[in-house]
């Protein structure tokens, strides 16, 4: 077996108590057969039901014993076989032993690795554990399974037990699980095994870990306390999102003759000086640009090289602080988790001592971070303490990357107290509220919270590998239904509701809502309830309508955008002239009922003014312009005139339009007549 | 297409299909700056950052102004804006009016997006406002001047630019006059009051708001209840609000405008339900987005104009070319499992995009490690479902007072996540708003994307080194004098951004000499130098290595550190002193051996012999 492969010995529980969650071990193991086939397809495989009528293994043909217990499958490259082996578990009809199935496991990883792969090899129980385990020959159950767990360390055998405990049947007995609990905590203390306690079919899913990474440290070197004091880490991703796999472009260009196809498909990028022009810009022609406000500044790789942020790697500490001013929502990115270089005892030290300090006071560390040499940027973040609760693990940090003052806006948002009263909740309604934030409750206590991130699968994931098998059976197999474990994922759990059914009730009758009756039609979604997620219109980004060019009519509102925007559409001659003309009597309008200082109707002659220079009519602006002095001097709206001189509005001159017929000289004399007649 | 090597570097999930993370630039805006240039604005100082230097309140309104253009050349390039004084000694402005000057610069509108060159020349404008501008009262009694109605007017006039319908246009007024018109005779100062409201309103009406930066004396705060009440239009409520942003130190105003000018836009709306048959709407607002250097574009590179990227995908065999949507393939058992991309995007499709309560649990379920990505923050809204905000303060009240959270799922995002809703009491300082009320909802990874580093680093029965009480009691003693005063979250610029506009700034505009860039990140070098601090770090130190003047040991030949490669991490623990002794050297690999020579910093060269004699000679020593 070559380095970063695995051995793995599935040791499955098919027993009868387990009967009512097969489907879901079937469906969790599968998962992670699958992956393997996809990622890991050198990883090799074994599997171990019990609780099986028959027997059969090699310890039983041995040595006697080890009834119940049957291999299913000795361990070898993981194939499609595996796959359907798990998905047709045998239905066991006695209890079964689950010492006896670990023991043919670590067995079977024994003889086919021997001494080597170290840390490769991992066995995964699946189990009630319910079911008494049987004495041993010689000496307590103690001592037997700490020498199994202590085989398993010196062997560099791995376990994890997920233990499937939801709806245990009466005749399982307390005393037999305290003792089976027990039991499972001596191997955690002695060996590398972690026991992962699992009360629903949806954290089943979740607690099998079915994708298997090669953890890679991110950063090695010092976390800088100041330059004479440092402490030696590794920091590795705690968490990274695992996505689809990638999937390949095919072509079905080729012929179905050519049996050489390789059927890839190339992406191709060709630069243009312009869309149309078939000239190609060679790569090496090409330079980076980058936008700073309306420009394009071009900037050489030289440049770049010898003029960017440069930095030296390294965590360098900026000092702590309360743990209270770094809210929770602050977290910009995934978490990285940094611990003390394993071969370090005093690394180890420092930084359990900090740790622990940090925890015990409620404080964080601010650390700038550098992870590589010469990386063009830095990240400012916060160390939280992360104190281990085994004797075995060392103390460590969690790192969370902090935002920088550019990545904040700022918004102001209204206080609640400042808000209308009949927006705000009243007394009673608080404490409905109250009553429903404390009672649906999932998290009753440490053992019983549910939905814990750390246990639930991520049904895209699940949906797609089941998708996939199914397309492996049949090209043209449709795609099923979400699984109905994850309902409890994306809906309340009726069991929860229904005895809180009388709280949700009050809850809904304390807060009714109704839609804004002032609301168009078209504008309500909100009961539409369509099952597509982000391809739904109405949940994307808001947009606003840009058709600004298709205003037909110069409104009151807003009569210069209006103007503006008519009198420059172009589909059709006649918009200019419209434009004006509406223009022209919105202004008459604005004179006549002057109310205001004329400040609007002003402002609209400036922009009838504007837009008849730009279309050259400058007939219709003089006209009109006298026009309009004539009727102000007859009704003696003498402050609106001015309102006009002081913006000394002239005729449109020979200048600014050559069809004008008014000389330069004489465009203000307009404003002269006008004025030696207010003086007068 | 090269590798950029800082593109390596950069989030490699970044998704393209989840745009919600990027601000859409679905409307921009149109700002005018009005500045009071009187000369009560030069003579007023405020004390600044360093307490005995004083700063006119000319000086705060400018620098603000100056760091809000850089702000906006970065963030909304397609912003447009202006800058406007007004009580100046020389006119500049389209409607030629006495008392208002437009600056500007060169190749740009009077309103327009901001140029390198007028940051530039904005930088230095105390330099020559003197003699370019001047400073000259411009309300005059008797000539009836009126500049504060000039400006307005100005203003007003130049957003008259872009429709309204896709464009937000505000105004910010700087000044520290409270009453303009005060000192006039009492029917002059009633029409003058007048019709400079009358202009305001008209602004207003036409879809213009008005905001207004007031500067206080230091021994007379603004009373906006004067003029400048009626002028933007507050009423008696929002009164009490909008008094304690009064602001009188530059950075108190810096906070202010930088708030202010960033218009709130909202990323998403989502429906609440929050259980069967009650649904509430919300509005999801990006508040936190890394702020990233923007995208490349390709230039050609003899004429610098921007080249057009044409992408095209071709079949290898063939060499055809081929059209979108092209199938996908996953090779699975031997044989390529062909997706289309609609069935692809079906499969990602398994929810509708609300956000379904689930439950609640207390706040310590919520771990350091539950984050993949930045929060979004929920704010409610009544426009399209009334009682909304109704029942979201009543969760968040009750949320905070019993401290829990709120679980639920969001199908908005690809894929849909399980969400934490933390709700966030409002928290306000001198400045204003500090953190706004409302919930935050944070992405919660899934059990497969979360790692299991712990376990790596355990050795089973091996009991992990522990502080002992007199080294926790150092840490203590370190963490106290390392404590970070007044630390708040995103107090740093990021430099290499900062950096970055530098270089683009000096290449924009020819310079020769890059801006200096600081680098606020750095550990402040002055203060762990301080004697208390040197010594507290002395003694932790002290008690975590003792005398050993080696900083660090290896805790022993056996515990290997070989440049591992990935994954390996605890496989090939050998005892090489036992094996030595026994003479079992040979058993081991040329590349275990090589593991121990690394680990003591010896050389890997040679034969296998050469090799073990090379750690026996170690061992021995």
């Amino acid at each position: 077996m070559a380095r970063n492969r695995e051995g793995l010995v599935l040791v499955l529980d098919v027993g009868p108590a387990m009967r009512s969650v097969l489907p879901d071990v079937e469906k969790a193991c599968s998962m992670l057969l699958q992956k393997k086939l996809i990622y890991n397809k050198y990883d090799e495989v074994g599997i171990v039901v019990f609780g099986t009528e028959e027997t059969g293994n090699e310890l039983a043909r041995e040595i006697g014993g080890y009834e119940n217990v049957t291999v299913l499958r000795n361990i070898r490259v993981v194939d499609e076989l595996a796959a359907e082996h798990v998905k047709q578990l045998p239905r066991g009809t006695v209890a079964g032993d689950f010492l006896d199935a670990l023991i043919v496991g670590m067995d079977m990883l024994i003889k086919m690795y021997g001494n080597a792969h170290k840390g490769k090899k991992r066995m995964c129980l699946i189990t009630n554990a319910a079911c008494p385990t049987k004495d041993p020959f010689e000496g307590t159950k103690d001592d037997q399974v700490s020498t199994i767990a202590m085989k398993m360390a010196a062997e560099g055998i791995k376990m994890e037990s997920i233990v499937m405990r939801s709806n245990l049947s009466g005749d399982a007995h307390e005393r037999v699980i305290e003792e089976n609990d027990h039991l499972l905590t001596l191997f955690s203390s002695n060996a590398i095994a972690k026991t992962v306690n699992v009360d629903s079919p949806l954290s089943l899913l979740g607690s099998l870990k079915t994708r298997r990474v090669a953890p890679v440290t991110l950063f090695r070197g010092d976390l800088e306390i100041n330059p004479t004091m440092k402490i030696k880490v590794w920091v590795y991703k705690k968490v990274a999102e695992e996505r689809l796999p990638t999937l390949k472009m095919y072509s079905d260009k080729a012929p179905p003759t050519d049996k050489f196809a390789k059927h890839e498909v190339k992406v191709d990028y060709d630069y243009k000086v312009t869309a149309e022009s078939t000239e190609v810009i060679a790569p090496e022609e090409r330079i980076k640009g980058f936008r700073y406000g309306p420009q394009v500044i071009p900037i050489s790789p030289d440049q770049i090289e010898t003029l960017k942020f440069k930095t030296d790697k390294g965590m360098k500490l900026l000092g702590f602080t309360e743990a209270s001013n770094i809210l929770r929502h602050y977290y910009m990115k995934d978490v990285n988790i940094v611990v003390p270089d394993p071969s370090k005892e005093k690394s180890v030290l420092a930084v359990s001592a900090i740790a622990r300090e940090m925890k015990e006071t409620n404080k964080v560390a601010i650390v700038r971070c550098v992870w590589r040499n010469g990386q063009g940027n830095v990240v400012v973040g916060v160390l939280t303490p992360n104190v281990s609760e085994r004797d075995d693990t060392p103390d460590s940090f969690y790192f969370n990357v902090l935002p920088f003052a550019e990545d904040v806006r700022e918004f102001p948002f209204p206080s609640f107290n400042k808000l209308p009263s009949s927006w705000k909740p009243d007394e009673q309604q608080q404490a409905v509220a109250d009553n429903l934030v404390k009672m649906l409750d999932l998290a009753p206590s440490a053992e019983e919270e549910v939905l814990k991130p750390d246990l639930t699968p991520n049904p895209v994931l699940q949906r797609f590998y089941e998708y996939l098998e199914l397309k492996s059976k049949s090209t043209d197999a449709t795609l099923p239904p979400m699984d109905g474990t994850f309902k409890r994922l994306m809906e309340q759990d009726p069991e929860l509701s229904s005895n809180n059914k009388s709280i949700m009730d009050t809850f809904r009758g304390s807060f009714e809502v109704k839609e804004n009756p002032k609301l168009k039609k078209a504008s309500k979604r909100l009961l539409r309830d369509k099952p597509s997620g982000s391809d739904d219109e109405d949940n994307r980004m808001i947009t606003y309508d840009a058709k600004e060019n298709k205003i037909d009519i110069v409104g009151d509102a807003n009569p210069i955008q209006d103007f503006e925007a008519m009198i420059s559409r172009r589909d059709k001659t006649d918009w200019t002239e419209k434009a004006i003309t509406q223009m022209k009597n919105l202004i008459m309008k604005l004179v006549e009922n002057c109310t205001d200082e004329g400040d609007k109707a002003l402002e609209c002659v400036l922009a009838l003014r504007k837009g008849c220079v730009l279309e050259q009519e400058p007939k219709q602006f003089n006209e009109f312009l006298n026009h309009l002095f004539k009727l102000c001097q007859e009704r003696n709206l003498s402050h609106l005139l001015e309102h006009f001189m002081s913006k000394k509005i002239t005729l449109i001159p020979k200048s600014e339009a050559a069809d004008s017929d008014i000389v330069d000289e004489n465009a203000g004399d307009f404003i002269v007549k006008q004025e030696s007649m207010l003086e007068s | 297409m090269e590798l950029d090597p800082d593109d390596v570097f950069r989030d490699e999930d970044e998704d393209p299909e989840n745009d919600f993370f990027q601000e859409k630039e679905a409307s921009k805006e149109f700002v005018v700056y009005l500045i009071d240039a009187s000369p009560k604005m030069f003579c007023s100082t405020c004390p600044s950052e360093e307490e005995d230097k004083q700063e006119s309140h000319f000086h705060i309104a400018v620098s603000c102004i100056a760091q809000s253009l850089k702000a906006h050349i970065i963030n909304r390039s397609n912003d447009e804006i202006a800058i406007c004084f007004f009580n100046t000694r020389e006119k500049k402005n389209l409607q030629d009016l006495n008392g208002v000057y437009v600056f500007n610069v060169p190749e740009r509108d009077s309103i327009d997006r901001p140029t390198a060159r007028l940051i530039k020349e904005f930088d230095l404008i105390e330099e020559s406002f003197d003699k370019e501008i001047g400073s000259q009262t411009g309300i005059v009694s008797d000539s009836r001047e009126n500049s504060l109605y000039s400006a307005l007017w100005v203003a007003q006039a130049l957003l008259r630019k872009g429709s309204l319908k896709t464009a937000d246009k505000r105004m910010f007024l700087f000044t520290n006059e409270d009453d303009p018109f005060g000192s006039m005779r009492i029917s002059v100062k009633e029409d003058m009051t007048r019709t400079t409201l009358q202009r305001a309103k008209d602004a207003q009406d036409l879809g213009i708001s008005i905001e207004l930066l007031p500067l206080s004396q230091p021994d007379k705060q603004f009373n906006i209840t004067l003029f400048y009440k009626d002028l933007i239009g507050l009423n008696s409520d929002e009164l009490t609000e909008f008094m304690p942003s009064v602001g009188q130190k530059l950075e108190d105003m810096k906070d202010q405008l930088k708030k202010r000018v960033l218009a709130k836009r909202i990323a998403k709306r989502i429906t609440f339900v929050i259980c069967d048959g009650l649904s509430i709407e919300l509005n999801g607002y990006a508040l936190l987005r890394p702020a990233i250097p923007g995208s490349i574009t390709w230039l050609d590179s003899t004429t610098n104009l921007p080249v057009k990227v044409e992408r095209s995908y071709i079949c290898t065999d063939t060499g055809a070319i081929m059209q979108d949507p092209i199938q996908r393939i996953q090779p699975y058992k031997n044989q390529n499992i062909m997706f289309t991309v609609e069935e692809l995007s079906q499969v990602k499709r398994i929810s509708t995009g609300h956000l379904r309560l689930l439950g609640f649990k207390p706040l310590s379920c919520l771990k350091d490690y539950h984050n993949l990505k930045p929060s979004t923050f929920l704010y409610p809204s009544d426009k399209e479902v009334i009682g909304s905000t109704r029942a979201f303060i009543a969760l968040h009240r009750s949320m905070i007072q019993l401290e829990r959270f709120a679980v639920a799922f969001y199908g908005g995002t690809t894929p849909p996540r399980l969400v934490a809703l933390v709700a966030q009491d409002e928290i306000e300082s001198d400045g204003g708003q500090v953190e706004p009320p409302g919930i935050n909802m944070i992405y919660l990874p899934y059990a497969n994307d979360i790692r299991d580093i712990d376990e790596l680093h355990s050795k089973p029965g091996v009991a992990a080194p522990r502080a002992s009480d007199d080294q926790l009691k150092k840490a203590s003693a370190l963490m106290r004098r390392l404590e970070l005063k007044d630390f708040s979250v995103c107090q740093f610029a990021n430099p290499a951004l900062q950096r970055h506009y530098a270089i683009l700034q000096a290449i924009a505009l020819d310079e020769n000499e890059l801006r200096e860039t600081r680098d606020e990140t750095l550990p402040d070098e002055e203060g762990m130098n301080r004697p208390a601090v040197v010594k507290a770090i002395e003694q932790f130190k002290q008690s975590i290595y003792g005398d050993d003047p080696d900083e660090e040991s290896d805790s022993g030949a056996k515990e290997k550190s070989k440049k591992r490669k990935a994954g390996d991490a605890d496989d090939g623990k050998y005892d090489y002193i036992e094996l030595a002794k026994t003479g079992k050297l040979k058993d081991l690999t040329v590349v275990e051996l090589k593991t121990y020579l690394t680990a003591n910093n010896l050389l890997v060269s040679g034969k296998k012999e050469v090799l073990i004699n090379r750690i026996l000679t170690h061992i021995g020593k």
